[in-house]
């Protein structure tokens, strides 16, 4: 039996069906490696859809509760509308807020977990190179998270739009500025702000973490604090200064006020001025400083995920 | 066609020499056993090989720096390294769609065969399934690979004596052809004996012994000596003495058989024997000369 099932694989092995297996292995593109690697990431971590999933749909029970509860309770009809308009906004910052957490998480994790459990031995008998590796796990934070954002936030703020037209419609109050959260200006800004601020914004941020997570031994998140409240403290004693806090403040808020959050009420923001401060936002020297300091830091990760092995 | 050549192959962790200048040439279509005790440089050496770290010297492999082309070489050489590095969290059809996807020479269909010989159910879990079936999940995934170079570092550690044959069984009977090469390291020497086609004893990053199977059989005599034959048979310059049960057993490097067989019971070496005289020659060379 063994024999048998031995020779049918090698019989056809003729000199041209192994030349033609030769040239289809040079077909497989590095895009296709990075596409297979990214997939594998979310095989890994659930999380990454999981968690925005179920805070969105957390969100809207409760959305239904005050749709056909609260807002039905309200026998004023302008009362009514406010509070079936009022959680939008902050539906979409808790569907963030929960995205931010879990790319923090993930970015920790991503190059330490299989360290740690000793899988990058088998990943590194695969011909995927380390560039590779760290492109789809940087990938996850800087791309994959903030349009997965944008979906959820989108489909979630269609079912609210979708529930609260029935009230406003039983109500007899017009339902047609509820609709003005899902106008194509609406959506547009708040994809420009997940893909500019959480995609390439915090792209340095994220960046060091993986840097952290490839150079740690252990407690990688002690790790990615300290130095930072260490360079911080260190300023403040030296010079009596917080130049590097601040720094880091500006960076996590995101660039203030040069990206303007999409608020509920801000529709009426002038279109013009906006995507003027959004394109110049995109070539302030904030910005591409801070891209070129991930670029370094993720160079940093490639070259640590070349040198070591299990922990 | 040379598949492996070091020549000065040299790798220092701080004070602690892991590997010192080692020459080692592997042809292709040979199964090499790399033994050593705990600590020798075994590990050192294979992942030198495989381009998992960096060293001094020259080392080529299909061609190939492994250091700086890990990924380009991967396409030709296949290792495990340790049982259960199979990431805990994979199942077992993800692991297939994955090399699929990323490897150019995985067979899919022939990973799917191996898998239906065993009792692994693809939607598991790696870490549902017990050690064996680990071991043999990665065996079959491997196997799967048309590898040029296959290395294996303690493939069977911690597995029963039921998995330990029957992995080294499917490796002879369903992969091994004569145009792959195979280096494999173990403690449990008994298992390949059998396997082998060349054997390499390395000690304190040193290549202490290394010969092919056929020249150990022709070369290599031990002899239970009777007792009032021990003086004559010491006359031929054993490489080692040892006494077991009351009875000295020597170990002859190049003695003719017919001569010995008058001084006692002869019978071809076995590699853990052969293994223990040489490490302890090393040791007494060493003593030698710290005097």
């Amino acid at each position: 039996m063994n024999t048998e099932s031995n020779a049918v694989p090698e019989s056809p092995r003729d000199p041209q069906a192994t030349e033609s297996q030769v040239s289809l292995s040079a077909v497989i593109p590095e895009s296709r490696r990075l596409c297979w690697s990214v997939r594998r990431e979310l095989w890994e971590n659930r999380s990454i859809y999981i968690a925005p999933l179920a805070v969105a749909g957390v969100t809207l029970f409760g959305f239904v509760i005050a749709t056909f509860g609260r807002a039905l309770a309200v026998s004023d009809l302008a009362q009514r509308r406010a509070v079936l308009e009022e959680p939008y906004t902050f539906a979409a910052l808790l569907i963030m807020a929960t995205t931010l957490v879990v790319a923090v998480i993930y970015c920790l994790d991503a190059l330490h977990g299989e360290r740690r459990d000793r899988s990058i031995l088998f990943w590194k008998s695969l011909p995927v190179s380390d560039l590779t590796t760290v492109l789809s796990k940087a990938s996850i934070p800087l791309v994959v998270l903030p349009l997965l954002t944008f979906g959820i936030i989108v489909a979630m703020q269609v079912i609210m739009v979708l529930l609260s037209s029935v009230v406003m419609l039983a109500s007899g109050l017009s339902p047609a500025e509820l609709w003005a959260q899902l106008s194509l200006f609406q959506m547009s800004m708040l994809l420009y702000h997940l893909v500019v601020v959480h995609g390439l914004y915090y792209a340095p941020i994220y960046a060091w973490l993986l840097l952290v997570s490839g150079w740690a031994r252990r407690a990688p998140f002690l790790w990615a604090g300290l130095p930072l409240l260490a360079i911080g403290l260190v300023e403040k004693i030296a010079f009596n200064t917080s130049h590097f806090a601040a720094m880091l403040e500006s960076r996590i808020a995101g660039g203030g006020e040069a990206v303007p959050f999409p608020m509920a009420g801000n529709a009426a923001m002038h279109h013009e001025l906006t995507l003027l401060t959004l394109g110049r936002f995109l070539i302030s020297p904030g910005m591409w400083i801070g891209l070129a300091v991930a670029a370094a830091f993720l160079t940093g990760s490639v070259r640590l995920r070349r040198y070591q092995g299990p922990i | 066609m040379t598949v492996i050549e070091a020549r000065g192959l040299r790798k220092a962790f701080g004070a602690t020499i892991a590997l010192d200048s080692i020459n080692l040439r592997v042809d292709e279509g040979r199964i090499l056993g790399l033994i050593g005790p705990n600590g020798a440089g075994k590990t050192t050496a294979l992942n030198a090989i495989l381009g998992l770290t960096p060293y001094q010297g020259e080392l080529n492999v299909l061609g190939r720096d492994p250091w700086a082309e890990r990924d380009q070489l991967m396409r030709d050489v296949c290792f495990i390294a340790d049982v259960a590095v199979l990431p805990r969290w994979m199942r077992v059809w993800q692991t297939l769609d994955y090399l699929a996807g990323v490897h150019p020479r995985f067979d899919r269909a022939k990973a799917e065969g191996f898998l239906a010989k065993t009792t692994i159910n693809r939607a598991s879990k790696v870490r549902e399934l017990s050690k064996g079936m680990v071991a043999q999940l990665h065996l079959a995934l491997v196997m799967a690979i048309d590898a040029r170079l296959l290395v294996l570092d303690e493939p069977t550690l911690g597995l029963d004596i039921l998995f330990r044959k029957q992995f080294y069984d499917s490796l002879l009977n369903d992969y091994f052809d004569g145009r792959r090469t195979i280096v494999v390291t173990t403690h449990q020497v008994e298992e390949v004996e059998h396997v082998l086609t060349d054997l390499m004893f390395i000690d304190r990053g040193r290549i202490v012994f290394n010969c092919s199977m056929e020249e150990l059989e022709s070369r290599y005599v031990e002899l239970t000596v009777h007792p009032e034959q021990v003086a004559a048979a010491r006359a031929l310059k054993p490489m080692h003495e040892r006494q077991m049960i009351g009875r000295s057993v020597m170990l002859f490097d190049r003695v003719d058989r017919q001569q010995l067989a008058g001084f006692g019971e002869v019978r071809t070496t076995s590699i853990a024997d052969l293994f223990v005289a040489v490490i302890d020659n090393q040791v007494g060379q060493a003593q030698g000369v710290a005097r």
